[in-house]
């Protein structure tokens, strides 16, 4: 289930191994120095461009504008002070997290209740029902955009975070479920039958024995979607009109946009770096984590 | 087991099915239907008037054919470019080391080149969008590949390379490429660890190179997720919008140059009220992401190989 790397999987070479007159030894080094190059230089391609916005949110516009590949001549932290104040990064923060904390837990919810009962039980019309919700995971949601808008009209939810996190709840399901469906399909059934005969009912053997038996499972998909819809944009775009109410990538979006090339760069660069943070310690501390969970598709 | 066996099927089916039929299935029904109208969104007046939104489609010279044209290149592009360059280092950082007596070893640091190459996964495409427009921005504003370029006595375009219009596809091109290869690269990784290394050792036994090693090893086994990895590919490359939204003039320009259908289907719903025409767009999308779907994964149905 987990990825495993090389690292774990290879044990270490065994010592006493024949000498053998290796004919890619040759091959083998430059082979070595060619990979190394290129490899190299992708991760140099990856860290510039960030790396290089850090630098420029401690310039000024006039640095930014003109000596682009110099350092500044003296920090300036008010790009931040800027960013936090006009730009509303700590809102658009606070935004995000209120619409996540409900709408990635009724993910989790309804997906896992959705995925264990479609898993683990018989009943007519379980093949369909997977198949439909795993369908969902093709549909491109450009489609769907404008009848979602008068749906959610209809109801009054449009620019409400309720409204949105309805909508990441149900547009977060097809994989969430297709990717449960398969995980709780491989615990073992002992388990269940013996809580069963012990007298615990359907409610409790899920939320009790298979909830926690499935938690790896969980984690993953739980980081898939942390990351999907903290990301998410073309939802908000259309569902959440009042700049004021806009989460972190539609509030950057709209600085970005707001700003131009005429603007403050300065604030808005502090603001993306300031985007950035959470995440980059996040994944520095969850990389294995959050490698696994992304590419849990991987795994059928 | 047999116990309320169907009173709780039902209770916890019931909402995550409710809520995707209001808010996934019915939504999606409803864009066929309005597909085969005249109507525009805003009043609740609206005839039936069968194909003819299909058959403008293809008339549709400003916007739908250059963004028919231009997620074509993508589509072609993206997957191929990503699935080699992930294969490329996954199979170095695997396979790529040093030999030692006969032993075949991934490159030293993998964990990191791991690390690194995958952090773009992480970033929104906002932040992205964001990045990459000052790269590419134009020498007096500051890009960073425009003051690189003049910093060596090259010339770089004017207007920097996003309102270039023989440069700004490939531009964009070249942001979801440099976010997604660290994506395939830990994807393919992870299944090429499960390789046994027996193998390679065999091979090597045998003499072949590591050219051979890969072509005739790591490729056939990992079909499978090449084929994952494609259609993955394959409808990011149909949704392609934000990065054109944040990055280019116009949303879709300079004149067109990087309209896609997804921004086009946008721009028709919410910019120009004309929702009948947008959702025939989407509906011709729909059938284009199913249709590659079921031929990716017909096309090279290989033998599964147990190892």
């Amino acid at each position: 289930m987990a990825i495993r790397t090389p690292e774990q999987t290879e044990p270490a070479a065994p010592p006493a191994r024949p000498e053998r007159p290796a004919p890619t030894r040759t091959e083998g080094r430059v082979m070595n120095v060619f990979s190394h190059g290129f490899l190299w230089l992708w991760a140099f391609m990856v860290v510039v461009p960030v790396v290089w916005v850090l630098v420029a949110s401690f310039k000024t516009e006039r640095e930014i504008a003109s000596d682009p590949l110099g350092l500044p001549a003296t920090p300036q932290w008010e790009n931040y002070v800027n960013a936090w104040n006009n730009g509303n990064i700590g809102d658009y923060f606070l935004n995000t997290v209120q619409v996540m904390v409900f709408s990635v837990t009724g993910t989790m919810l309804l997906g896992a209740m959705a995925a264990y009962v479609i898993a683990r039980y018989s009943f007519p019309g379980n093949r369909v029902l997977y198949f439909v919700f795993a369908g969902g995971m093709m549909f491109p949601v450009f489609l769907a955009l404008f009848p979602l808008f008068k749906t959610l009209q209809n109801v009054g939810l449009l620019n409400t975070y309720p409204g949105l996190i309805l909508v990441y709840i149900a547009y977060s399901l097809p994989f969430t479920v297709f990717f449960l469906t398969a995980f709780f399909r491989t615990l073992p059934t002992g388990v269940a039958e013996a809580a069963l005969i012990d007298g615990a009912g359907h409610y409790r053997l899920f939320f009790q024995v298979m909830l926690p038996m499935a938690k790896p499972g969980l984690v993953a998909i739980t980081i898939f979607n942390i990351i999907g819809q903290w990301n998410q944009f073309l939802l908000p775009l259309v569902l959440l009109n009042d700049p004021e109410d806009a989460v972190i990538s539609q509030g950057l979006a709209n600085l970005a946009l707001r700003q131009g090339y005429e603007g403050d760069p300065g604030a808005l660069f502090a603001g993306t770096v300031m985007a950035m943070v959470p995440i980059f310690v996040a994944y520095i501390i969850f990389q294995r984590q959050i490698q696994a969970g992304l590419t849990a598709g991987a795994i059928k | 087991m047999r116990h309320g066996k169907y009173p709780f099927i039902l209770s916890f089916l019931a909402l995550p099915v409710g809520l995707y039929a209001w808010l996934v299935l019915v939504p999606f029904a409803q864009a066929f239907q309005i597909s085969f109208t005249d109507w525009s969104g805003s009043t609740n007046q609206f005839d039936y008037i069968g194909f003819d939104n299909y058959l403008n489609l293809f008339k549709d010279e400003r916007f739908v054919i250059p963004a028919i044209r231009n997620t074509g290149i993508i589509l072609l592009v993206l997957p191929l470019v990503t699935i080699a360059m992930g294969l490329f280092f996954a199979f170095m950082l695997n396979i790529g080391g040093r030999s030692r007596q006969g032993r075949i070893e991934g490159v030293r640091g993998a964990q990191f080149h791991k690390i690194v190459f995958f952090f773009p996964q992480v970033l929104s495409l906002a932040i992205i969008g964001i990045l990459w427009k000052q790269v590419y921005a134009p020498p007096g504003f500051g890009g960073l590949i425009a003051g690189g370029l003049e910093a060596i006595g090259l010339p770089a375009p004017d207007n920097g390379f996003l309102a270039d219009k023989d440069l700004v596809l490939a531009s964009v091109i070249g942001v979801l490429v440099w976010s997604a290869v660290g994506f395939y690269l830990v994807f393919f990784s992870s299944a090429m660890a499960s390789i046994p290394r027996d193998f390679y050792e065999a091979g090597i036994i045998d003499g072949a190179g590591r050219f051979q090693l890969f072509f005739r090893i790591t490729l056939p086994l990992l079909w499978e997720s090449v084929q994952t990895a494609w259609i993955y590919l394959s409808i990011i490359a149909l949704d392609v919008f934000v990065l054109i939204y944040m990055m280019t003039p116009e949303r879709g320009g300079p004149d067109g140059r990087s309209e896609v259908v997804g921004g086009v289907i946008w721009k028709y719903a919410f910019k120009h009220g004309e929702q009948a025409f947008a959702s025939a767009l989407g509906v011709v999308l729909f059938f284009v992401a199913l249709t590659l779907a079921v031929v990716a994964l017909r096309i090279g149905r290989h033998q599964r190989i147990e190892y």
